[in-house]
């Protein structure tokens, strides 16, 4: 089955952020396909380089950058919710004129389109929120 | 089949008031970009989410909460072709609204026309 993800929810805040990792996890190693997995309203936190979570606590911002590489899997941030919560890459530092930027490795960032193709190429779109 | 002609039945369940949260907001922004994918769209206002068509809103720093109201981008929703909003009967009920005090023209949904036209769906956001 091809899935696309949608994550609505804050890493740590709320159960959404882990449900979401955990369900996108179990379902690649049972052999499914996540077409993409989409951060959206204060989901796009869980994308946070600048993330420390306590020593003894899940790492979540990792987790994902983790899973992305050893699955290829596409991780997205949505721009717009991205950018009034404080969100960049480095090419939207340097076009808003900002001094640093915080999009851990693994993410991307890129627009609402994304989520709508994920919705129209996705046997399953599945939302995450509260 | 090219995958790029592939209609599919959008739905945008609406299920919280207008400000407090963002989610309203947002979700009208995700409606607005979906529309230049020509599927076929619906929306849904269930429990607090029939708030976001409540007439007369006030929501400027002198009359209210200091927000933009961002009620009247429902109504402008046909210039894009979203054309299908339901709202459910009995959240509007319960909060002692009625057709009239809505900014937009809906058509009122029982329980069950809800759930039978959620069923018809192939992708159901739920904000």
């Amino acid at each position: 089955m091809k899935f696309g993800i949608l994550v609505n929810e804050g890493p740590y805040q709320h159960q959404a952020s882990d449900s979401a990792y955990q369900f996108t996890k179990a379902a690649l190693e049972k052999g499914h396909e996540i077409y993409r997995v989409f951060f959206y309203h204060d989901g796009v936190n869980n994308a946070s380089r600048l993330t420390v979570p306590p020593q003894d606590d899940r790492h979540i911002v990792n987790r994902w950058s983790e899973l992305s590489k050893a699955h290829n899997l596409d991780l997205v941030v949505c721009i717009a919710a991205a950018q009034r919560r404080g969100m960049l890459d480095e090419n939207e530092a340097k076009r808003q004129g900002k001094d640093s930027n915080n999009l851990a490795e693994g993410f991307r960032i890129s627009g609402l389109g994304q989520l709508i193709e994920a919705g129209i190429q996705s046997e399953r779109l599945i939302v995450f929120g509260d | 089949m090219d995958e790029q002609e592939v209609i599919k039945k959008f739905l945008y369940v609406n299920r919280k008031a207008p400000y407090g949260t963002i989610y309203a907001l947002e979700s009208l922004e995700v409606v607005l970009i979906g529309a230049a994918f020509d599927q076929d769209v619906s929306l849904a206002f269930i429990d607090d989410g029939v708030y976001q068509l409540k007439n007369n809103q006030q929501t400027s720093v002198t009359s209210g909460i200091g927000m933009k109201d961002f009620s009247k981008t429902y109504r402008a929703l046909e210039d894009y072709d979203v054309e299908k909003l339901y709202v459910d009967k009995k959240s509007m009920e319960e909060r002692g609204l009625t057709k009239d005090d809505l900014i937009v023209n809906v058509e009122i949904l029982e329980d069950a026309q809800m759930a039978e036209m959620m069923e018809q769906q192939d992708v159901v956001l739920s904000f």
